[in-house]
C-alpha cells in the first residue's frame, strides 16, 4: 500500500480524461491517446499521470478533461488542441483560458456523495479506489456486529433509490431476520428507462463502488452469493465491473475467507435482454433464474422468498453506492444531507431542452426550479418554459407552477410524477402535451410484459384513443374514455409498469387539459407536432 | 401443517379462515362470490385478469382476491362502486382487445367472458374494437386454437403443465402482441409432446381452444384440474 501511494505522490499533475460512453462518442479515447503522446513529447511523462477515468459530469461538452491540482475542468478537447494543454499548463504552469469550462451554478447546487470518486479514478485500477479510501467502509463493519451495521444502516434514513423509495435498512433487517438459507443478494442495474443512465455512469466511473455496498450488504443480511443484474447494451460497464470483479477476487475482497476473516461472498455478473420490465424485481429474479422476465403478484416477496425461494436482497446500484459512506462516516452524518423523511442525494439524468444537460447529482429536497433552471441552465435558444416530465416514461408532466416543489419520494407523488430511476426530461413550447402523452404511452405498450388486463389490453387502447386525438378524429368522450381507463390501469395493474403508465396521461390531463380541448375541438396543435399525413412525418 | 386461523372481516361478514387462505377462498366458504376469469381452482393462481380485485380499508390500493393471503383484523369490500366500474373496465378490454363476436362463437352461452359481461351490466364497450387477425391453427387431429377469442388468461398453459405434466404449451412474444403457442412455437399438429389429453379445451374460458364438431357443452369441463388434484390427495 505505501508503495502505492509514493507511486501516486511521485506526479505532481494528474490528467484525467473522461472515457465513458458519454464522451467516447466525441472522440474520447483519441483524445486520450493525445494526451499521453503528447506528455511524452514534452518529457513530463514522470510527473504527469495520465488517466482514464468515469464521467466527469459535463457530458453535453464532452470530451471533458480534469486536470489536477486544482480542479481545472476543460471542455470539448480536441486531439489537435492536447498539445496545447500539456505544453501550457504542464510545461508552463499557465491554464488555457479559453478551452475551461465555466463552473456555474450547475457544479455549485450539486452534492456529490455516489459520484464522489466519478472523474477522479481511474475505474480499471482498484488502488485508485483504495487511496480514496474505499473498502474502509467494509474493514470497518467486519469489526462490528450485523446488527450494527444494519443499525446504522436505519439511521442513515437510506431510501431505495430504484423508484419505490423503500426504506433499506428495514429491507436489510427483512432479509437478516428470514430463516431460510442461502440468502442472496441481487444489484439492479437493468435501467431500462429510455434516456436514463445514472447507473451506467456510475458502474463506468467506480464499479468498486457498487461491489464493496454488496459486500456490506452480504455481511449484514448473511449472504453468501450475490448477481449483479446489467442489461447486455452496456458492454462498457459490463467489462468495467467484470475487472474490478477480477481485483477484488486477487485481492481476496471477494470470494472465500474475506481478508483473513470467515467471511465470504461471490459475484457474478448476469445479463439482461433489455426489456424495461426486467428492471422490476420480481421479473429480475425470474429472469436470473433463466425464466421468462414476468412479475409476479408478490407475497410473497422476495426478502423472504426470492431466487430459488430464498430470501432475497434486492437492492439498486445507487443505493447500494451509498452504503461504504454510511459504514464509514455513520448514519447520522448521512442523515444530515437531503430533508428528514428523504436523506441523502439523488442523481438525475437531465436532458431535454436544457442548457446542461448531463447526470447530475443534488441533495433530496432541493426544488425542481433549482434543478431546471440553476443547475441545468435553463432553456436554451430564449424559449419558454412548458413542462418536466419526471420520473422517466412513467413519470408525470409538470407545469411551471409546481416547479417550487421539493424533491423527494412523497411530494412529487402527491403531484402525480415519481422518483422513478431519476430521469427528468424538460419540455419547451415547442413541445405538444397531447404528443408527448402519446410518446410516453406507445413506449409502455412496448414494453408490457402481457400478464395483467389493464396494462396490456389498457394502455393498447390508450394508444388508439391517442391516434384518433392526433389525426383530428378526436371526440370529446375521449377525454372520459382516457380518464376512466387511466385511473382503472393506475390501480389495477399488477406491477409497477403497470400502474404508473398512465402517469403522463393523468397528470397532463390534470395541468394541460386545454391543449387536449384545442386538439378535439378546434383540429389545432400549437406545437405543430399532430394532424400530420404520413409523408410529413417521415420527412421530419 | 399450521392450523393457525385468522379471523377477518368480509363485506360485513364475520370469518375465520387458516393462515395463507386467499381472500378469495375465504369468501367462497362464507358463499360471497368474487368475480374471476384467470382463476381456476387445482392451478396455481395467476393473478393476470385483475376481476377479483378487492379494496382493504385502510389502504387506497386495491389487491388481487385470488392472490392475496388473508391477514389478521382485515376488513375486505368485495363490491363497490369503484370496482364495479373497474370490473366493467376490465371485461370491457378484453372484449375489445381481439376479435370477439358472441354469435358466430362455438363457446356462445357456454363462455366464461361472456357470462361476465352480462352479470356485470356490460350494456356497451367503450373503446374502438381492434379486430384482430392472429393465427387460427387446426392442425391437431381434433383441437383448434382460435388465438382472436384468447383473453390470455393462462389456464391452459397452467393446465397442460400441472396436471397433465407435459407443458406443450407456453407464451410467446409479450404485450398486447403474446400468443399461446406449442412446444417452440410448433404447429399444433407437429407437436411431440402434446398427449392430446383436451385438459386445454376443458378449460379454456372462452372459445379459444375447442374439440371440432363436438358441442361445447360436452367439451368443457372447467372443474377437471380441481377433480384431479382432489383425487391425487385421496389417503
Ligand atoms: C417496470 C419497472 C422497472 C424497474 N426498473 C428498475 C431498474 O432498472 N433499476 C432499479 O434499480 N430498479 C428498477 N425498478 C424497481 C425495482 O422493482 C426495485 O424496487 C428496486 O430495484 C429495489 O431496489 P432499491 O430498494 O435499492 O430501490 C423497476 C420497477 C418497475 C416496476
Ligand atoms: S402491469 Fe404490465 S408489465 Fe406489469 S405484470 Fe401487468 S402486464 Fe406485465
Ligand atoms: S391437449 Fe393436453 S397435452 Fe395437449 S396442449 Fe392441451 S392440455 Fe396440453
Ligand atoms: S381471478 Fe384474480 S386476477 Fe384473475
Amino acid at each position: 500500500m505505501a508503495q502505492e501511494l509514493e507511486f501516486q505522490n511521485a506526479y505532481k499533475y494528474r490528467i484525467n480524461v473522461c472515457c465513458s460512453s458519454g464522451c467516447v462518442p466525441f472522440g474520447a479515447l483519441k483524445v486520450l491517446k493525445a494526451f499521453e503522446d503528447a506528455v511524452k513529447e514534452f518529457g513530463v511523462e514522470k510527473e504527469c499521470k495520465v488517466a482514464r477515468t468515469g464521467c466527469i459530469g459535463t457530458c453535453s461538452v464532452g470530451p471533458a478533461v480534469l486536470v489536477e491540482p486544482g480542479d481545472y475542468l476543460y471542455q470539448s478537447v480536441t486531439p489537435e488542441r492536447v498539445r496545447e494543454i500539456v505544453r501550457d499548463h504542464i510545461v508552463l504552469g499557465l491554464p488555457v483560458k479559453d478551452m475551461l469550462y465555466e463552473r456555474n451554478a450547475y457544479f455549485k447546487k450539486q452534492h456529490r456523495l455516489v459520484l464522489r470518486n466519478a472523474g477522479k479514478i481511474d475505474p480499471s485500477r482498484i488502488q485508485d479506489y483504495i487511496n480514496m479510501g474505499g473498502y474502509g467502509g467494509l474493514l470497518k463493519c467486519l469489526t462490528d456486529t450485523p446488527q450494527a451495521v444494519i443499525n446504522e444502516l436505519i439511521a442513515s434514513g437510506l431510501r431505495g433509490r430504484g423508484g419505490a423509495g423503500f426504506p433499506t435498512g428495514q429491507k436489510w433487517s427483512l432479509v437478516a431476520r428470514a430463516q431460510n438459507s442461502p440468502k442472496y443478494i441481487v444489484a439492479n442495474l437493468d435501467e431500462g428507462d429510455p434516456g436514463v443512465f445514472a447507473n451506467r455512469t456510475l458502474a463506468e466511473a467506480d464499479p468498486h463502488a457498487i461491489i464493496e455496498g454488496m459486500l456490506i450488504a452480504a455481511y449484514a443480511i448473511g449472504a453468501e452469493k450475490g448477481y449483479i443484474y446489467i442489461r447486455s447494451e452496456y458492454p462498457l460497464a459490463i467489462q468495467t465491473l467484470q475487472k474490478a470483479i477480477a481485483q477484488a477476487k486477487a485481492m481476496t475482497l471477494l470470494g472465500e475467507s474475506i481478508l483473513e476473516t470467515p467471511f465470504k461472498f461471490d459475484l457474478e455478473l448476469r445479463f439482461g435482454a433489455g426489456a424495461f420490465v426486467a428492471g422490476e424485481e420480481t421479473a429480475i429474479l425470474a429472469s436470473v433464474e433463466g425464466k421468462r422476465a414476468m412479475p409476479r403478484p408478490r407475497p410473497p416477496y422476495p426478502a423472504n422468498s426470492g431466487l430459488w425461494q430464498k430470501p432475497t436482497l434486492i437492492q439498486n446500484v445507487e443505493t447500494l453506492a451509498n452504503i461504504p459512506l454510511i459504514i464509514q462516516n455513520g448514519g447520522a452524518w448521512f442523515a444530515k444531507t437531503g430533508t428528514p423523511k428523504c436523506t441523502g442525494t439523488k442523481c438525475f439524468s437531465l436532458t431535454g431542452k436544457v442548457n446542461n444537460p448531463g447526470l447530475i447529482e443534488v441533495p433530496m429536497g432541493i426544488t425542481l426550479r433549482e434543478v431546471v433552471f440553476d443547475v441545468g441552465g435553463g432553456v436554451p435558444d430564449g424559449k419558454k418554459f412548458k413542462a418536466v416530465l419526471v420520473g422517466g416514461p412513467s413519470g408525470g408532466c409538470l407545469p411551471d407552477t409546481l416547479l417550487d416543489i421539493p424533491i423527494d419520494y412523497d411530494s412529487l407523488v402527491k403531484v402525480g410524477a415519481i422518483m422513478g430511476s431519476g430521469g427528468i426530461v424538460v419540455l419547451d413550447e415547442d413541445s405538444c402535451m397531447v404528443d408527448t402523452a402519446r410518446f410516453f404511452t406507445e413506449f409502455c405498450v412496448d414494453e408490457s410484459c402481457g400478464k395483467c388486463t389493464p396494462c396490456r389490453a389498457g394502455l393498447a387502447r390508450l394508444k388508439d384513443v391517442f391516434g384518433k386525438i392526433t389525426n383530428g378524429a378526436g371526440e370529446m368522450s375521449d377525454i372520459t374514455t382516457l380518464e376512466k381507463s387511466s385511473s382503472f390501469i393506475r390501480d389495477g395493474s399488477l406491477c409497477g409498469l403497470g400502474q404508473t403508465a398512465p402517469n403522463p396521461v393523468i397528470t397532463t390531463l390534470r395541468y394541460f387539459k386545454d391543449e387536449y380541448i384545442q386538439h378535439i375541438v378546434e383540429k389545432r396543435c400549437d406545437a405543430g407536432k399532430c394532424f400530420k399525413s404520413r409523408g410529413e412525418e417521415e420527412i421530419e | 401443517m399450521s392450523t393457525n386461523t385468522v379471523k377477518l372481516k368480509i363485506d360485513g361478514v364475520d370469518v375465520t379462515a387458516a393462515e395463507g387462505t386467499t381472500i378469495l377462498k375465504a369468501a367462497k366458504d362464507v358463499g360471497i362470490i368474487i368475480p374471476t376469469l384467470c382463476s381456476l381452482e387445482g392451478l396455481t393462481a395467476y393473478g393476470g385478469c385483475r376481476l377479483c380485485l378487492v379494496e382493504v380499508s385502510g389502504t387506497p390500493k386495491l389487491f388481487p382476491a385470488c392472490t392475496t393471503p388473508i391477514g389478521p383484523g382485515m376488513d375486505v369490500t368485495t363490491q363497490s362502486d369503484k370496482l364495479k366500474e373497474y370490473r366493467k373496465i376490465a371485461v370491457q378490454l378484453l372484449l375489445a382487445e381481439r376479435t370477439h363476436i358472441c354469435s358466430v362463437c362455438v363457446a356462445d352461452d357456454h363462455c366464461e367472458l361472456q357470462a361476465m359481461a352480462n352479470q356485470l351490466g356490460v350494456d356497451h364497450v367503450m373503446f374502438e374494437r381492434n379486430w384482430s387477425r392472429e393465427e387460427i391453427d387446426s392442425t391437431h387431429d381434433f383441437l383448434v386454437i382460435d388465438r382472436n377469442r384468447c383473453i390470455l388468461c393462462t389456464r391452459c398453459i397452467r393446465v397442460c403443465d400441472q396436471i397433465e405434466g407435459v407443458h406443450t404449451l407456453d407464451l410467446k412474444l409479450r404485450g398486447k402482441d403474446s400468443q399461446v403457442i406449442m412446444d417452440l412455437d410448433e404447429k399444433w399438429g407437429n407437436s411431440c409432446s402434446c398427449t392430446s389429453c383436451r385438459k386445454c379445451a376443458k378449460v379454456c374460458p372462452v372459445g379459444a381452444i375447442y374439440v371440432e364438431g363436438e358441442p361445447i357443452e360436452h367439451t368443457k369441463k372447467r372443474d377437471v384440474a380441481e377433480f384431479i388434484v382432489e383425487r391425487r390427495n385421496r389417503k
